[in-house]
């Protein structure tokens, strides 16, 4: 069976923490860390990675366009 | 799972990045906000155009102020309000170069109300795009001709009451019955899909322009978290319940 894998990756330094991809995510995969940047912002991060089908929905809605999205086709056994 | 996730991190499956028309800066806005989004979208359109090099902003005052530190394209800095009448100048004297003025309801519909009305009415050929959040941003979150009736604002604590303050004031729906518009819409950036139809309705605008035929206006209703004093997820939920039934989203005009 073939399945969408997503992956996203966040510019920690440039994340503000506004949550609005943690909102925007369908599957739930994003939260805010308990760790801060060195702004002081709990930024983004995939809490879930494994629910993420690289929507890219997260990207859409970010203020600071500080997320990547990946998504492949693979094969699952 | 959690292997094959760090294993498609790599370029060839990349869906979504930053644009490259965006500069490195990190954009002064207050998290959450509004403007950020639509400067994104922007450098999107101009990227996919390839008019990056053909392509002049006329930044504005307010807290876009500094957009032209964000968009690797040409700028000029307008007067508070007058983004228009330096876009018209631009758009007359360099022809071949898409102009695109961006600003705010305090700049577009208060103070530069004469030049936005003008400059839509003579049809000059150029983008203008339209953040409207309801107040003053920049200087204090400030009661604009935008804001709602009963809306809470620094200078009408008690919310806005049209008996001494005045109505709001809806500028796009006026600029589209001006004869110099070519095609007028209100959209939002509140979720993944309304981002995906302003991106649209940002690229229609640009590509109206290749025809010369007007003024191509997009408002974006906007949230100003800091001013409204809400997070910016309950902003975006106040938006969609207050200002999407006095300001609905969709296109007004199309010539
Ligand atoms: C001639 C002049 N008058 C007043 C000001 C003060 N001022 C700076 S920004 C601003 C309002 C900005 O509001 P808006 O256009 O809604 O943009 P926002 O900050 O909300 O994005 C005002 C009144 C100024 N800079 N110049």
């Amino acid at each position: 069976m073939a399945k969408m894998i997503g992956a996203i990756e966040v510019d920690i330094e440039t994340c503000k923490g506004c949550s609005l991809c943690v909102e925007a995510c369908p599957t739930d995969v994003i939260a805010l860390a308990d760790e801060v940047n060195g702004k002081g912002y709990n930024y983004a991060y995939m809490a879930n990675p494994d629910a993420c089908n690289g929507c890219t929905n997260c990207a859409l809605v970010c203020p600071d366009s500080c997320i990547t999205v990946y998504r492949k086709k693979v094969e699952m056994a | 799972m959690a292997e094959i996730t760090e294993d498609i991190k790599v370029a060839e499956n990349i869906v979504h990045k930053k644009s490259s028309v965006l500069t490195d800066k990190v954009m002064h806005y207050c998290p959450g906000c509004s403007h950020g989004v639509v400067h994104k979208l922007l450098a999107e359109v101009i990227e996919e155009m390839g008019i990056q090099d053909k392509t002049i902003g006329v930044a504005p005052v307010g807290c876009s102020v500094f957009i032209y530190n964000y968009l690797a394209i040409d700028w000029q800095e307008a007067a508070h309000g007058r983004a228009p009448a330096l876009g018209t100048a631009i758009s007359r004297l360099r022809p071949d170069r898409y102009v695109v003025t961006y600003q705010g309801d305090g700049d577009l519909a208060a103070i530069g109300t004469a030049e936005t009305i003008h400059a839509c009415n003579r049809g000059e050929n150029m983008v203008m795009i339209f953040i409207n959040n309801g107040i003053y941003g920049m200087t204090g979150g400030q009661m604009a001709p935008t804001t709602l009736e009963g809306m809470k604002a620094s200078t009408c604590p008690f919310g806005r009451d049209p008996k001494t303050d005045g109505n709001p004031l809806k500028i796009t729906e006026i600029v589209a019955q001006l004869p110099g518009t070519n095609f007028v819409t209100r959209q939002a950036v509140h979720t993944a899909a309304a981002v995906r139809r302003t991106k649209k309705a940002i690229r229609k605008a640009f590509e109206k322009q290749k025809d010369k035929t007007g003024t191509s206006f997009v408002e974006v209703v906007s949230t100003c978290n800091s001013g409204w004093k809400m997070n910016p997820v309950d902003s975006n939920n106040w938006m969609e319940e207050n200002m999407f039934p006095f300001y609905p989203l969709g296109d007004i005009k199309d010539v």
